[in-house]
């Protein structure tokens, strides 16, 4: 039975088109957003051609080169749309002008429309959630209720979420451009935020009963080689990708058989994924070949490293760790990792040491309404067997808690704690 | 994700011209290939295999085992290397395939790699509990 060239069946052909568009729809969807300076445009087009696709590749079979013929429909739906306009507009007659001399050559992706692509759907318009959506929609080639189904939402709402952010990126005149010097950092770091919020998305879902969301992770991790692929000089790409490779090996080993998060103390290290860590560390040697210094996700990725390399909680570099954070809290000053370092020291040093710090930031009013702060002081007080203390830090953590997993292991944790004679 | 391995096999005729062309050029072709894959975040592993004259046979037709040397002489198609990719279906599996850049002569066969669900009914046979062990010892996972 031949598929190609001849009829292939009806789900496997909507599969087909969904394949092809997880693997070329960035690219479509860039090379027609040049040729038009409108991403949202292009977006609407590009889906009118795989609309198309699914109407003609019945009878005619799938095209050998299938992102080329929907990139082809997609601008000569541009010139058509164009011309109707013509007549009203300058602006667009010069356009469809423009767009049919170019039409000889179809297919010329260039990587740096992929890249225009990237820094436009994570534009600083939009809401961090559009971004979100937007990133997976046209650089990751997901399918609206796809986005849905892994975000818990309904398909609706997703679809809305998309055409608003595409609305808010017309309606705000957003050229279809890489930022130049004096904006690309910030500009990058947000790209690089919203890639890493898809992956703690699924990494620890924040509501329910999903501890684990692996595939959302994998997009993540798609998505962060892509970014690396597409600019190769910079080291934080890299950085985030090594740190988002060596938190997923711990994947298997982070839940037990009945669904229950497991600690990284308690993990059985030989459950930990020694590929995806391997990749991790090619990453992270690769971030720091390029000589420039360690960034925020570097230095976490490093940190994540020590703990991967490690053979157990006892044999880790504890110190390191605690250098560590401490350079990462000058780069990015932030109470979790001030939270973070205090473990740290808890490890290298003793309890008593760590709760300073973690008193400091109590008093501090930091993190307010967060499970860690209570959690992390009900450890310390409970290593200093001031147990009743410990107990009413632990419950008070569960009761922020908002994952019912995390809520289970600290009311167990509090449960465990002895209680005094009598 | 499901994996894949895309399995190449080429006639003996095929390989024999692929022997006149530039192996430079050979070389670039796949790498690009390689690289997209990898790029893509696809790509779980692969390798190409050596002259099938290097190969031997071992036959278990019979009681006594047969060891014979040099290329399997019956087949038409010979296995000359393989892929394996991380996707999200079969169809995705096919359009990473016809992206191979391979000429007339070659097939790539595209099977799925079982994985645990394919055992379900084996979940208590000590041997598939010990299997998850082994593939993360191993880092095949």
């Amino acid at each position: 039975m031949r598929s190609s060239g001849s009829s292939p069946a009806p789900g496997s052909l909507a599969r087909t088109v969904d394949a092809v568009w997880r693997i070329e729809g960035a690219k479509v969807v860039a090379t027609v957003a040049r040729m038009t300076g409108d991403l949202a445009l292009a977006e609407d087009l590009a889906q009118e051609a795989v609309a198309e696709a699914l109407e003609q590749w019945p009878e005619a079979g799938v095209p050998r080169n299938a992102a080329a013929w929907l990139t082809a429909v997609a601008k000569r739906r541009a010139i058509d749309s164009f011309r109707r306009r013509e007549r009203l507009d300058a602006r667009h007659a010069a356009l469809a002008h423009h767009l049919e001399e170019s039409a000889e050559q179809v297919w010329e992706p260039i990587a740096d429309d992929v890249l225009r692509l990237v820094f436009t759907a994570c534009h600083p318009v939009l809401s961090r959630e559009a971004q979100v959506a937007l990133t997976l929609r046209v650089v990751g080639g997901l399918a609206s209720d796809e986005i849905a189904r892994l975000f818990l939402v309904p398909t609706t709402t997703m679809q809305q979420r998309i055409v608003r952010a595409k609305r808010t990126l017309t309606e705000a005149r957003v050229p279809f451009e890489v930022p130049d010097h004096t904006e690309w950092s910030a500009r990058l770091g947000a790209v690089l935020t919203v890639v890493y919020l898809i992956f703690t998305e699924g990494y620890a879902a924040t509501s329910g009963e999903r501890w684990v969301r692996r595939e959302l992770a994998d997009e993540a991790l798609r998505l962060g080689r892509l970014v690396g692929a597409l600019v190769p000089g910079e080291p934080e790409p890299w950085g985030l990708l090594a740190l988002m490779e060596i938190q997923s090996s711990r994947f298997a080993a982070r839940i037990e058989a009945a669904g229950a998060p497991v600690l990284l103390a308690d993990q059985d290290r030989r459950r930990w994924d020694l590929s995806a860590i391997g990749r991790g560390r090619a990453a992270l040697a690769r971030a720091d070949a390029l000589g420039r210094g360690r960034g925020p996700y570097a230095l976490q990725a490093a940190i994540a490293e020590c703990h991967a390399t490690a053979p157990s909680v006892d044999a880790t570099d504890w110190e390191r760790i605690v250098v560590l954070y401490e350079a990462l809290g000058r780069v990015a000053p932030n109470p979790v990792v001030d939270l973070n370092r205090a473990v740290a020291v808890s490890m290298a040093r003793d309890a008593a040491t760590a709760l300073v710090i973690v008193d400091e930031l109590v008093s501090a009013g930091a993190l307010p309404g967060s499970h860690l702060l209570p959690s992390v002081r009900g450890e310390l007080l409970a290593r200093m067997e001031r147990h009743a203390e410990a107990r009413t830090e632990l419950l008070a953590a569960a009761s922020l808690a908002r994952n019912e997993r995390e809520r289970a292991v600290l009311e167990a944790k509090a449960a465990a704690l002895p209680r005094p004679a009598g | 994700m499901s994996k894949y391995m895309l399995i190449m096999r080429s006639t003996a005729e095929a390989l024999e011209a692929s022997k006149d062309m530039d192996f430079e050029e050979i070389i670039n072709a796949m790498g690009a290939y390689n690289e997209s894959m990898i790029n893509a975040g696809v790509m779980a592993g692969g390798d190409g295999l050596a002259d099938p004259s290097e190969g031997v046979v071992v036959d278990f037709s019979t009681e006594d085992r047969i060891v014979t040397d040099g290329p399997y002489g019956e087949v038409h198609e010979l296995f000359n290397g393989f892929w394996i990719l991380s996707v999200s279906s079969q169809e995705e599996a096919v359009e990473w395939a016809k992206r191979a850049p391979l000429g007339p002569g070659s097939k790539l066969e595209i099977r799925r790699i079982t994985d645990e669900s394919d055992f379900e009914e084996f979940a208590d046979n000590e041997f598939i509990q010990k299997e998850a062990g082994w593939r993360e010892q191993l880092g095949t996972d």
